[in-house]
């Protein structure tokens, strides 16, 4: 394990979306954007146990696995920008990453869409026979559609390759789970189906890849269907966009300040040689400041481009 | 000399279905069969039996009663380099699957930049007479022909289902392929090898000078049915299948209503924003349309379809009020005409049998 390599993702994914957030009052950004400050936890540390070509699939709140698996910075923020140098050639915006070289699948702005789709995508590696695993990440939302279900159910039957992921942060929009959920056993739900199951209660990110490893090993080895990690998380910012909104009557920051007490990036930092963080912290920095160049400088894709891509062939 | 693919013979439609998806499995290990009852003693009325005996069940299986999933599993699949069949004994059935279709199939080559393509054929069969009722009958093709990144194609005999459906397995986009139950039983002289028809392209299946004639998957059994009863009466109608409607080939059905001077659309369907009234609309708004062209459409009554049979004698189009709508526009001051309806009675009608 390579904790140096844990801090960078998890401070990257902060500062990234940190500077989205400073810069989103400018305008230039007109993408909705969904932040995923407070969360990188559980992408960073499913992501650290998997291979480069492992799968990755993620919902409208994506930038962190889209950075945690690799995907490239540069073509993000363009892709934010809107344009033709993004990663989705401006065409998807902040809620459609996607990186085919990493292997990061494209996101999806209707909660719940993407977790078939991982599970499609796993039958096909499943056929490969190449030991590949697809990693499905979705907040607490998803797991109410129906789809749901029976993507679990699918992946079940055919013992496929997926670690499904929940991000639970505990709210989908302004609704609380109280709200939502007729009792708090997901965990349960999902066994109900023969696919093993882990709640992660702390955002521990060294405890979220410890068991997301356990799991990938035994896929790989075709000892184990799929399996189900539920991580509870906190979401820091607003629903969507840049600012917080503990004002808003739906939440207390008294909920935000135990997450913000274990705060990952911090504690893996810590057990890092100074110099070496010093040093991770400005090569991110001048990969921030290096991306919002690139954004800057691209071409806006027009006229006619309006056309490109309906059709495939 | 002649090719393989040029050795015709004569084939039930369903039989052109499965031969399809058997030669191009056989061409391609890429291509897979799934859905609900592809794989057991019926086969999908007939269109899938044998494969799984030939290709095995991780090429050809059922799945659970999950539409909206299994629709992304053909996705993410189609997405990871792989060509599904998803197979549905019913179109209505792919309510069920509308928004992995509309939100991911037809979007993902476009938000995606390109980077990703959905080679994905979704089969649908619609349903009719013998009580298929209200959810077993609808034709929802205009749905799809709505979305732009969707392929609509609706094949109206065994030469067209053949090669209509290798040109979809084929196609890097979402195809919605619509199949109508009916004409199952039908039989033309199809190519014993691999062929394609290509998308976008009607066919003028009979000239005629007074009225272009359109007719959509098995309407245009109906319309050819008409045009046969309308020449007894010296009434010469040019009945067109569009084959494709999504991309739709406007061009031919433009230059006959151009040189007719009048344009009836039968679709096998309701009519309200319906393919007959995109067809209508398109030529009306065409700039190279012709001023003065009578346009009219007929489809299904404007009600849920009905079980009883006279309710639904009522409710869908035929070759008698085909037939009587045509002599209507072309001879407007004369007297009401419809052919002997014993005699516009369709075979295909008559075969089916149900129960199903």
């Amino acid at each position: 394990m390579d904790l140096a390599s844990i801090y960078r993702k998890l401070r990257l994914i902060r500062r990234v979306e940190e500077e989205i957030a400073r810069i989103y009052p400018s305008d230039k950004i007109k993408s909705p954007v969904h932040l995923s400050i407070g969360q990188e936890a559980v992408s960073v540390g499913v992501c650290d146990a998997l291979r480069p070509d492992d799968v990755v699939s993620a919902p409208y709140r994506g930038h962190g696995a889209y950075l945690a698996k690799g995907g490239d910075l540069n073509a993000m923020i363009a892709e934010l920008y809107g344009k033709e140098t993004g990663c989705a050639r401006g065409r998807g915006g902040s809620m459609h990453l996607i990186g085919i070289e990493q292997h990061i699948l494209g996101g999806s702005a209707v909660v719940g869409t993407t977790i078939p789709i991982a599970v499609g995508y796993a039958l096909a590696l499943q056929r490969e026979g190449q030991g590949g695993v697809v990693a499905a990440f979705f907040g607490d939302g998803a797991t109410e559609e129906g789809v749901f279900y029976e993507s679990l159910n699918f992946a079940a039957l055919h013992k496929l390759p997926v670690l499904f992921v929940c991000e639970n942060n505990f709210y989908a929009i302004h609704t609380p789970l109280e709200k939502r959920w007729s009792t708090r056993q997901l965990c349960e739900r999902v066994r109900t189906y023969g696919i093993p199951a882990h709640l992660v209660t702390d955002g521990d990110v060294l405890r979220i890849r410890h068991l997301a490893a356990e799991a990938i090993r035994s896929m790989r080895a075709g000892e184990s269907g799929p399996a189900f990690l539920e991580c509870h998380t906190y979401r820091w910012r607003e629903h969507v966009g840049p600012g917080e909104d503990y004002d808003a009557g739906y939440r207390d920051r008294d909920e935000l300040r135990p997450w913000q007490e274990r705060d990952q990036a911090p504690v893996i930092g810590a057990r890092l040689e100074p110099s070496e963080r010093a040093r991770l912290d400005a090569e991110i920095e001048s990969a921030i400041a290096a991306a919002f160049d690139f954004a800057e400088n691209g071409k806006f894709p027009e006229g006619d481009d309006l056309f490109q891509h309906v059709y495939a062939g | 000399m002649s090719t393989p693919a040029k050795e015709f013979r004569l084939l039930r439609y369903v039989d052109a279905l499965r031969e399809a998806v058997a030669q191009e499995m056989e061409r391609d290990p890429r291509v897979f069969v799934f859905g609900l009852d592809v794989d057991d003693h019926k086969g999908i009325q007939g269109s899938t039996l044998g494969l799984r005996e030939k290709f095995g069940a991780e090429r050809v299986f059922n799945t659970p009663l999950s539409e909206d999933a299994m629709t992304g599993v053909a996705i993410g699949a189609a997405m990871a380099g792989l060509r599904p069949i998803h197979v549905h004994i019913r179109m209505d059935f792919l309510l069920l699957c509308m928004n992995q279709l509309v939100n991911i199939a037809a979007k993902a080559h476009y938000m995606y930049g390109g980077a990703a393509r959905v080679p994905l054929v979704v089969r649908s069969i619609i349903g009719k007479s013998w009580g298929q009722g209200a959810q077993h009958s609808q034709g929802l093709h205009a749905m799809f022909m709505h979305v732009p990144g969707l392929k609509v194609v609706a094949p109206s005999n065994a030469y067209d289902a053949k090669g209509c459906l290798i040109a979809a397995i084929r196609d890097d986009n979402p195809v919605i392929f619509v199949e109508h139950r009916l004409l199952y039983p039908t039989e033309a002289y199809v190519p014993q090898g691999l062929f394609t028809v290509d998308f976008g392209r009607a066919r003028v299946c009979r000239k005629g000078d007074d009225i272009t004639l359109v007719g959509v998957s098995n309407m245009v059994m109906e319309c050819l049915r008409a045009q046969e009863l309308l020449a007894e009466a010296g009434v010469h109608a040019e009945v067109i299948d569009p084959i494709s409607l999504a991309p739709l080939d406007i061009d031919t059905i433009l230059e006959s209503a151009n040189r007719t001077g009048r344009l009836l659309v039968v679709d096998n369907a309701w009519t309200n924003c319906g393919a007959s009234a995109e067809i209508v609309a398109r030529v009306s708004e065409s700039p190279r349309a012709l001023r003065g062209i009578q346009t009219a459409r007929l489809g299904f009554a404007p009600t849920t379809c009905p079980p009883s049979p006279l309710l639904e004698q009522e409710f869908y189009p035929n070759p008698v009020k085909i037939a009587a709508k045509v002599y209507e526009m072309v001879r407007p001051g004369e007297a009401r005409w419809a052919p002997d309806a014993e005699r516009a009675v369709l075979a295909y009608q008559l075969q089916f049998r149900g129960p199903f």
